[in-house]
């Protein structure tokens, strides 16, 4: 059993199933993401595992132990919030101590934690200022700080860093994921943005109206996508309308061009379905060996300085492609009549 | 000067006399009480008058006790209802403003018939109930100030989220409530705790009909049997409600949680 064990978790608000069937098993000192689309159920699922939320049915537990009807007071589990919630009364010093005042720590021992905290967030000379004193990356500072100082047993973060400007952004996702390291305390972070979970996961759950879909490393999702929904939510991707010829030898058909995958397929003979690739493993140019080469006409092009991102529009669909810029080799015109390549291997084949 | 500001200051200085001249007069009045010439002799007179001591004691201490006990009973309530039940907050709200719609002397004779000596709850037979009930009155009537005010303080931080911060971090409801809740809406509690203060030290009908010695009766008691006096502790009253009003934008303005707020 993992560390932290949610099992068929569901949750209903009134008729609206919000949450259906979410099992996760999370290990020790594990980052876990919980990336998908606004209104898919993060926030619900995170705030039943910090006792917010009862759920409708299922289970969480925490080393074995079933938490799933303890009083969120009661559950030890570290919580920072999209809008920091900072105790706008309370000093900075105050609030990171404040849990510790709760767990009827002595004030030398509360002194010094919050002393540790300040030093782990960067931030040791602002102890006695007010929240409203703070940036709003100082302030989620705090918030972690003091999310992290009564020693939780899981830390949560629902979004964090939605509400800053994008600079402040990526730096606190990185200092977020050292202090995760450092501590290495079990983690859920929610968000919608699938930079931060790819970056900063050691597994991504992508979610899909209360579904968790794929559950992987970032590398997993992002390369073997298993679902339509986690191809297209994570990364860009080409999407070609395909029909199967023949299943068992991988032959289908794209618009009237064949095309020979070399690999069985689960999809019946004649189905339709959809072929799919990444920007970065569509090539320019004819590639010999086991690639699916495509003739097509440059539809688009995007100049955004060290990348160059073309489109191409070729039977089935438009195709977008990344090249690299190279200051001896101009982007092609409109209209220039090119082949593209893709490797059989990683082009994906996903239900229509 | 154009047109337009004429009437205006026109209008400001006509509202300002109107309020004023009456008060002037009255001071007036008050300072007269030494034949030809002005003094404070009323204001002596009044301070000096061991009744006067007694009554206003008596209602100082009635009002800071309807402060504490309005407190206790509103925060709660309308923290409670912001964060569990925002669909009964009109219902809520319409309750609170009933004191401002049912005249007192019908408050006050619902209560005489309900506690009276040959009820099941004869609070008006004894020192203690008939204090008692004074007290459970002033709290009503001050209820639509009070309510309002904290509801309002409420509506300025995200209740919602603050209370979850303090539940993970493991506070239960008492600390919540007097740790994290109260101090932020403490200017607001401030302003409704001084308007209370302001209605109690004057109240009257409350105080005559359950019989109790109180600051109000003896102002009429006063202006019922003296000249000058009267008008000196009239003077007096408007002072104590208008420091209470100072001392609230006081509060608002230099505390320091309000400038969190902003
Ligand atoms: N207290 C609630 N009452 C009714 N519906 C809710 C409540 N909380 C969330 N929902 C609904 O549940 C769905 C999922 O919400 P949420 O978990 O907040 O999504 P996310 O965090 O992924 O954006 C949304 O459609 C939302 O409207
Ligand atoms: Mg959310």
């Amino acid at each position: 059993m993992a560390f932290l064990d949610i099992q068929h978790l569901e949750k209903a608000f009134g008729a609206m199933r919000v949450v259906k069937d979410f099992n996760l098993g999370v290990e020790k000192g594990e980052f876990v993401s919980f990336l998908g689309p606004s209104g898919c159920g993060k926030t619900t699922v995170l705030r039943m595992v910090a006792g917010f939320e009862t759920p409708t049915s299922g289970a969480i537990c925490i080393e074995g132990r079933n938490i799933t009807g303890l009083p969120a007071n009661r559950r030890n589990i570290g919580m920072v919030f999209q809008a920091y919630a900072l105790f706008p009364n309370l000093t900075v010093e105050e609030n990171i101590g404040f849990g510790l005042k709760v767990a009827g720590e002595g004030k030398a021992a509360t002194r010094s934690r919050v002393g540790e905290m300040l030093e782990l967030i960067g931030l040791p000379q602002l102890g006695g200022r007010y929240p409203f004193q703070l940036s709003g990356g100082q302030q989620q500072r705090v918030a972690l700080a003091r999310a992290l100082a009564p020693r939780p047993q899981v830390l949560l973060l629902d979004e964090p860093l939605s509400a800053l400007d994008a600079k402040i952004r990526i730096s606190l996702r990185e200092e977020i994921r050292r202090i995760q390291r450092d501590l290495g305390i079990t983690t859920i972070f929610v968000t919608h943005d699938q930079e931060e979970a790819l970056s900063m996961s050691d597994r991504v759950v992508v979610m899909h109206q209360g579904i968790a879909d794929q559950v992987g490393t970032p590398f997993e999702i992002y390369n073997r996508p298993t679902t339509r929904f986690v191809a297209q939510f994570v990364g860009s991707l080409n999407l070609l309308d395909a029909n199967v010829v023949d299943a068992a030898a991988g032959k289908v058909l794209l618009g009237d061009v064949p095309v020979s995958l070399n690999r069985p397929l689960l999809g019946r003979s004649g189905e339709r379905i959809s072929l799919a690739a990444r920007p970065e493993i569509v090539t320019l140019g004819r590639s010999d060996g086991d690639h699916v080469v495509l003739a097509g006409r440059i539809a688009d092009v995007h100049f955004l300085g060290s990348v160059i991102r073309i489109r191409v529009a070729v039977e089935g669909g438009l195709l977008s492609l990344d090249t690299f810029n190279q200051p001896d080799r101009p982007p092609p015109l409109l209209g220039t009549p090119v082949e593209v390549s893709v490797s059989h291997r990683d082009l994906l084949v996903l239900a229509a | 000067m154009t047109g337009k500001r004429f009437w205006s200051w026109l209008a400001v200085t006509f509202g300002g006399l109107y309020f004023l001249l009456p008060l002037v007069g009255m001071f007036d009045f008050s300072m007269r009480m030494q034949r030809g010439a002005y003094s404070f002799e009323a204001y002596r007179v009044v301070l000096a008058d061991p009744r006067f001591q007694q009554t206003f004691g008596y209602s100082v201490v009635l009002a800071l006790l309807t402060i504490v006990l309005g407190i206790l009973i509103v925060v709660p309530t309308a923290y409670f209802v912001r964060l569990r039940f925002p669909g009964l907050r009109p219902i809520i709200e319409f309750i609170t403003l009933l004191p401002l719609v049912i005249p007192p002397i019908v408050i006050v004779f619902g209560y005489i018939r309900i506690y009276n000596t040959s009820s099941i709850l004869p609070l008006t037979g004894s020192w203690w109930g008939t204090n008692i009930l004074l007290l459970f009155g002033y709290v009503v009537l001050s209820l639509p100030y009070m309510y309002r005010s904290v509801d309002t303080g409420l509506r300025t931080i995200d209740i919602a989220s603050l209370t979850e911060a303090a539940q993970s971090l493991g506070a239960g409801w008492a600390r919540i409530l007097t740790v994290v809740i109260l101090p932020n809406v403490f200017v607001s509690v401030l302003s409704g705790a001084f308007l209370t203060f302001a209605i109690v030290i004057g109240e009257y009908v409350f105080a005559a009909l359950l019989n109790v010695n109180s600051f109000g009766p003896y102002m009429v008691w006063m202006g019922g049997n003296r000249a000058y006096e009267p008008s000196a502790l009239a003077v007096i009253a408007f002072a104590i409600t208008w420091a209470c009003m100072g001392l609230i934008q006081l509060f608002t303005r230099f505390s320091i949680f309000s400038i969190v707020r902003r």
